[in-house]
């Protein structure tokens, strides 16, 4: 089977991978995240030859992305101000509960934006991360636990 | 100040929509996109302009289906295809003169990368005929180095990726019936009493 035209992938998933790198790295630097990756993704396309699943595949590579982006950014905080719990891309949207996924671990957050803002299946986001299955359940699992602890 | 679920969703839209339109520019201007379309409006209906770094590639009437023309230039040019309008502007403005019967010559590079040899051959003769004249498919045929191929001439006219610009309207049958059309034939003799200078509504 022939590759679709690369727009019906970003009109397909496009915003939802989107709405993904907001929840990942903050609404400031999303923008920037997902033209990254869709400039990456496009690039690859026309030689890709396993295209049975676009959709995790396009959300593996904007979630390597947004952790680049958050490493670079982590590198450039002076050591002395790195604060003790976990610091994420601000939120400027001022929404609550976005702003709790905002601050949990790089892992937790990863798979609970995956699972929430991607619509992906464990299965999905097992691959997106390279972990186990039941890794990937664990980190939503503990990830919602930690934002009902914080968002009340 | 505090933003409600409207308000967030309105945001995430018109960021959404403006990062396309940035990402579309830039995936074009660097070639990482090869294929760039967009909707051109005309007196005969929303034409599909298709257009690559070599010229335009394609023009589809509203009749065909616009995700079938876009799924064959992703299998037969690149699948690397963005929804980009502003890269048919000369397409545009040169199609609106043409239709306002103040251009009768269209001076636009081509790709001819959907075109067969033969195809290109019969094409190219076809290039050839002047506005408000017509030819026929015998006529195309010995033109393309294939004086019995009449019936070929005609599939490659009417298999023709760029109608209009690549003027296949222009050719009919021996007897003088226009024959067939792939916009249908209501579009065939619109454009032929276009360029006859006769107003007629389609």
């Amino acid at each position: 089977m022939a590759l679709a035209p690369f727009q019906q992938l970003l009109d397909e998933h496009g915003r939802d991978v989107h709405r993904f790198l907001r929840g990942l790295v903050g609404t400031d630097h999303a923008e920037d995240c997902l033209h990254e990756a869709l400039m990456s993704a496009l690039i690859a396309y026309p030689g890709l030859r396993h295209h049975d699943n676009l959709r995790s595949w396009l959300f593996t590579i904007a979630h390597r992305k947004g952790i680049d982006h958050l490493r670079k950014r982590n590198r450039e905080i002076p050591l002395e101000v790195v604060p003790e719990t976990p610091h994420v891309g601000e939120l400027t949207i001022d929404h609550e509960l976005w702003s709790q996924v905002g601050e949990l671990p790089d892992k937790q957050r990863a798979a609970v934006t995956l699972r929430f803002l991607g619509d992906l299946a464990y299965s999905d986001i097992a691959g997106i991360v390279e972990c186990s299955e039941e890794a990937a359940r664990q980190n939503v699992r503990a990830g919602l636990a930690n934002l009902r602890k914080e968002y009340r | 100040m505090k933003l409600g679920a409207d308000d967030i969703q309105a945001l995430e839209v018109t960021g959404f929509d403006a990062a396309m339109r940035r990402f579309a520019d830039v995936a074009f201007a660097t070639g990482n996109a090869e294929v760039a379309y967009g909707p051109i409006p005309s007196p005969i209906g929303t034409l599909l302009a298709a257009v690559t770094h070599r010229g335009l590639l394609a023009l589809a009437f509203e009749t065909e289906d616009q995700d079938d023309v876009l799924s064959m230039i992703a299998g037969k040019v690149s699948p690397a295809i963005i929804d980009l309008p502003s890269a048919t502007q000369a397409v545009r403005v040169q199609l609106d003169a043409y239709f306002g019967a103040r251009l009768s010559v269209f001076d636009l590079d081509v790709d001819r990368s959907l075109l067969s040899p033969f195809q290109r051959a019969v094409l190219q003769a076809t290039s050839e005929i002047p506005h408000g004249e017509v030819r026929t498919y015998g006529e195309m045929a010995a033109a393309a180095g294939k004086p019995k191929g009449a019936q070929a001439a005609g599939q490659a006219l009417g298999a023709n990726p760029i109608p209009i610009v690549i003027p296949c309207h222009r050719v009919v049958a021996a007897n003088g019936d226009l024959t067939g059309y792939a916009g249908g034939l209501d579009r065939k003799r619109f454009l032929l009493d276009l360029e006859q200078g006769e107003q007629t509504l389609f």
